[in-house]
């Protein structure tokens, strides 16, 4: 880069044109930088689409004292915090299955890729039937071993937990993906040092695998946990928040407020959103991409 | 890859993988396929059972209900999908070239605005308050926009991570032969982009027929309905006759696992490319 002289810089600036990049970041500014910029004034206004008026930090007091809101927030770390380190764990195993040597691996990989493809609405109509509180056949196949029933959806202290669960079901595929392309990225050489050192299973994957999959496992545990906070659709679906608040999320929230006619307050939880994410990812990016560096 | 012995133990993981896949994936889905084929009775049973008769007939009363709205609906979302992927493939790989090739302030300041907006919710009400302004609320062209715009980021990284792979003397002879920026890039980067521009067409595809939350705030009201919001509507609407919206989740499911099964290959590669550059 330091050598290049100017003639070659003009030469640059001409085949890479800036041009190239207005009609990409037009949109991405009008229909969502521009929306985002003024989320903050309207967050501190009681508003209509047609009037608004001022008042203050009034929709964020509310949001952190009522007791039907701050659940929200609560609820968007622990379903959050929950899906992604089940995802990070569980579709590492997956993948590690999946590139092993099995003769049917082909299949499996598309049986377990499939959830991919089909829609969260779907998703949650399907299991919402499967964890019915008395027909569903999860309940059915509890009751063979003589326990009794579990009302999944419709307690409160389980409810946000069970979608969790199906929530990790959806995305295990993704992460699975994801695992799957880092693993098979990974120099055979390797795995044969390893091999003629006289590694065991175990050691292979604690000393050669698990390290060398570090770039794949903090893209999960990023998009993950991107996903885990904005997550609505399946929630949406599955309980729409209930029982009570019990399995509200900030999503389902700033949905509810809006059909309510409090855009103000749905505002201001879009902008409560976006600094809880903005909290938890950027140090924790900062802190994944170092160790990466580390281990390296 | 020499070493194909093969000891017992494999076998035995083999197996126990086939029933841990089959009972967490195949199972719900044959689940819904079955009951999906009863009548209205035996399908509120919720039974794992093959259906005694098979009720096809649940497909076609799905299919007409509401004057046809499915079908209605699937041509909405397909409209959604083709326009949003055309705008996105055709900026994304123009942004994605430019901020690979160029390291300035410029496209260092790009790429930033482009990490944050991977992470950064979309703010609802005012790019509604936004659209109503503009008076483009609720139409074909403000949804193709939005989905447009809210999968621009990824995209553009993915463009931006194949270009690594492209040498630069190709554009360069071609720039000296005398073609200009435009030609240098419609004529020879955008046709050697072409494995990357099939994995931005599968993962966009997806994601963008499959979303619900943003036609639900962006395109309502009956005439603009697409797929995933009319299944929504029909949970209440079939609330009693599980039969007929376990149809309804698979027929919208089908499209999806027919493009699976014929373009597997395709399909499973451009995820895995994907998600390396992701």
């Amino acid at each position: 880069m330091a050598r290049q002289t100017a003639s070659i810089q003009k030469a640059e600036a001409s085949i890479y044109s800036y041009w190239f990049l207005v009609p990409a970041f037009f949109i991405f500014v009008i229909f969502f930088v521009i929306p985002t910029a003024i989320s903050l004034y309207f967050s501190m206004t009681v508003w209509s689409f047609d009037s608004s008026t001022f008042c203050g930090f009034d929709n964020y007091k509310m949001f952190f004292s009522e007791y039907a809101l701050t659940i929200g927030i609560k609820n968007t770390f622990i379903y959050a915090f929950l899906t992604s380190g089940s995802k990070v764990v569980l579709a590492f195993l997956i993948a590690v299955f999946l590139t092993g040597k099995i003769r049917t691996r082909n299949v499996l990989r598309s049986i377990v890729f499939f959830p991919n493809l089909v829609s969260t609405v779907a998703v949650g109509i399907a299991f919402k039937a499967i964890l019915h509180p008395t027909k569903g056949y999860i309940n059915q196949f509890i009751n063979l071993f003589g326990l009794s029933s579990v009302d999944w959806l419709g307690n409160r202290s389980l409810a946000l937990f069970s979608v969790a669960a199906v929530d990790i079901w959806k995305g295990l595929s993704i992460a699975t993906v994801i695992y799957v392309a880092g693993i098979a990225s990974i120099d055979h050489s390797y795995y044969e040092a390893s091999s003629i050192d006289g590694a065991s299973r175990w050691q292979t994957l604690r000393y050669v695998t698990i390290p060398l999959t570090a770039a794949s496992r903090n893209t999960v545990i990023i998009l993950s946990l991107i996903g885990g906070l904005r997550s609505f659709e399946l929630i949406w679906t599955m309980t729409a928040g209930g029982p009570g608040f019990a399995s509200d999320v900030m999503p389902s929230i700033i949905y509810k407020q809006y059909t309510q006619g409090f855009f103000g307050l749905s505002t201001a939880g879009n902008v409560i959103l976006l600094v809880m994410i903005s909290i938890v990812i950027f140090p924790l990016q900062k802190l994944l991409s170092k160790s990466e560096e580390a281990m390296r | 890859m020499k070493m194909k012995k093969r000891n017992p133990g494999s076998l035995a993981a083999e197996i126990i993988g086939w029933i841990v896949a089959v009972s967490l994936f195949v199972l719900p889905f044959l689940f819904v396929a079955f009951n999906s084929l009863k009548d209205r009775r035996g399908a509120n049973k919720l039974n794992f059972t093959p259906p005694d008769v098979f009720h096809w007939e649940n497909y076609v009363e799905v299919i007409r209900n509401n004057r046809y709205q499915i079908l209605t609906a699937f041509k909405n979302s397909a409209e959604i999908t083709f326009f949003s992927l055309i705008v996105l493939v055709g900026c994304s790989a123009m942004a994605g070239y430019i901020i690979q090739r160029r390291r300035t302030r410029v496209t260092a300041a790009a790429n930033k605005l482009l990490l944050v907006g991977l992470m950064v919710p979309v703010s609802i009400l005012p790019t509604i308050w936004l659209l109503r302004s503009l008076n483009i609320y609720k139409t074909l062209f403000s949804m193709v926009m939005i989905e447009s715009a809210l999968n621009l980021p990824f995209t553009i990284m993915l463009y931006r991570g194949f270009m690594d792979t492209i040498p630069t003397e190709l554009e360069e002879a071609a720039w000296i032969d005398g073609c200009n920026k435009w030609a240098v890039f419609s004529r020879i980067i955008f046709p050697l982009l072409k494995p990357v521009t099939s994995t931005v067409i599968i993962l966009n595809a997806v994601t963008i027929f499959n979303d619900f939350t943003n036609p639900l705030y962006f395109y309502p009201s009956n005439a603009n309905v697409t797929v995933q919001l009319t299944i929504y509507n029909y949970i209440s609407q079939f609330q009693s006759s599980y039969n007929l919206l376990f149809a309804d989740v698979i027929l919208i499911t089908l499209p999806m696992l027919l493009l699976f099964i014929i373009f597997n290959k395709r399909i499973i590669s451009g995820m895995v490319s994907g998600a390396v550059k992701g």
